[in-house]
């Protein structure tokens, strides 16, 4: 019964482990777009 | 956007078909029984994040050798990524080894070289950090990405030319090395649905570099108006 908690605790971290890493890229990218809009916008607005 | 949303769900439908056979179809082994179903997860990983560093040196030496921006975004993004999948075989093996072995961890080849491997590549993107001008950070993360990828080799061979603490290679192993046909086939199965993980993975990563570059670009331009 031991083993099959340590198959399943290798299991769920190992997703949490991916699942983590895809939330920072979307993260970091959802940041990066609203910054390059904005910038986008005051270059638009100063020409 | 479709692509990207029909991706993910052929990549989900993958992994969770994977983690189901890994249950449900490969056969109990019958030294280890229940715990040996780590295997599936635990090597596949190993196998997508050995691909990915494989990725970010052919990227690497692409970069060096054309000066091409795109080659850095793909040698940096694929080099996260490996760096997720070995996170994960480094959590992995430990909770497979201390049922199986008694302890944790142990300094042995294999072990060892996953580590340092794991550390080459965090010093990899540390470095990256560390300097500012764009095509010099490329060089020389580039150059330093080009000799961590000497660990890759080393890894391979560490349980091939040295009897230590890991098991012997079942795959590639040599005479009398060898799964069970249906073990054999749900660990390729895995190996496939952690290969779309990790292609998925690193077009999206590849994304924010993209996107980090277009900053770049927009920003310049601000400076000079």
């Amino acid at each position: 019964m031991k083993s099959l908690d340590s198959v399943f605790a290798a299991y769920v971290i190992g997703w949490a482990v991916f699942f983590a890493f895809y939330l920072s890229v979307a993260k970091r990218t959802a940041t990066l777009r609203q910054e390059v809009d904005h910038l986008k916008d005051s270059l638009n607005r100063g020409k | 956007m479709w692509k990207r949303v029909t991706s993910g769900a052929v990549v989900l439908f993958l992994v969770g078909a994977a983690a189901y056979a890994s249950f449900y179809i490969a056969p109990e082994e019958k030294t280890m029984r229940v715990i040996q179903r780590i295997f599936y997860f635990h090597a596949a990983s190993a196998w997508a994040g050995m691909t990915a560093f494989s990725v970010c040196f052919i990227a690497n030496l692409l970069y060096v050798w054309r000066r091409d921006e795109k080659w850095d975004s793909l040698g940096v993004s694929s080099a996260e990524v490996g760096l997720a999948f070995i996170t994960v075989v480094l959590i992995t093996g430990p909770i497979w080894a201390k049922p199986a072995w008694g302890i944790y961890w142990t300094w042995d080849a294999r072990l060892t070289s996953t580590f340092v491997l794991w550390l080459l590549y965090i010093s990899y993107l540390l470095l990256r950090t560390l300097i500012e001008e764009p095509d010099r950070r490329a060089l020389l993360s580039a150059l330093f990405g080009i000799f961590s990828f000497i660990d890759v080799p080393i890894v391979f061979g560490a349980i091939r030319w040295w009897r230590t603490q890991h098991p012997a290679p079942v795959i590639m192993g040599g005479p009398g090395s060898g799964l069970e046909p249906t073990m054999r086939k749900v660990f390729f199965f895995s190996v496939l649905a952690l290969h779309a993980l990790m292609v998925f993975l690193i077009a999206e990563r590849y994304r924010l570099e993209k996107l980090r570059t277009d900053l770049e670009l927009v920003r310049r331009e601000a400076e000079a108006l």
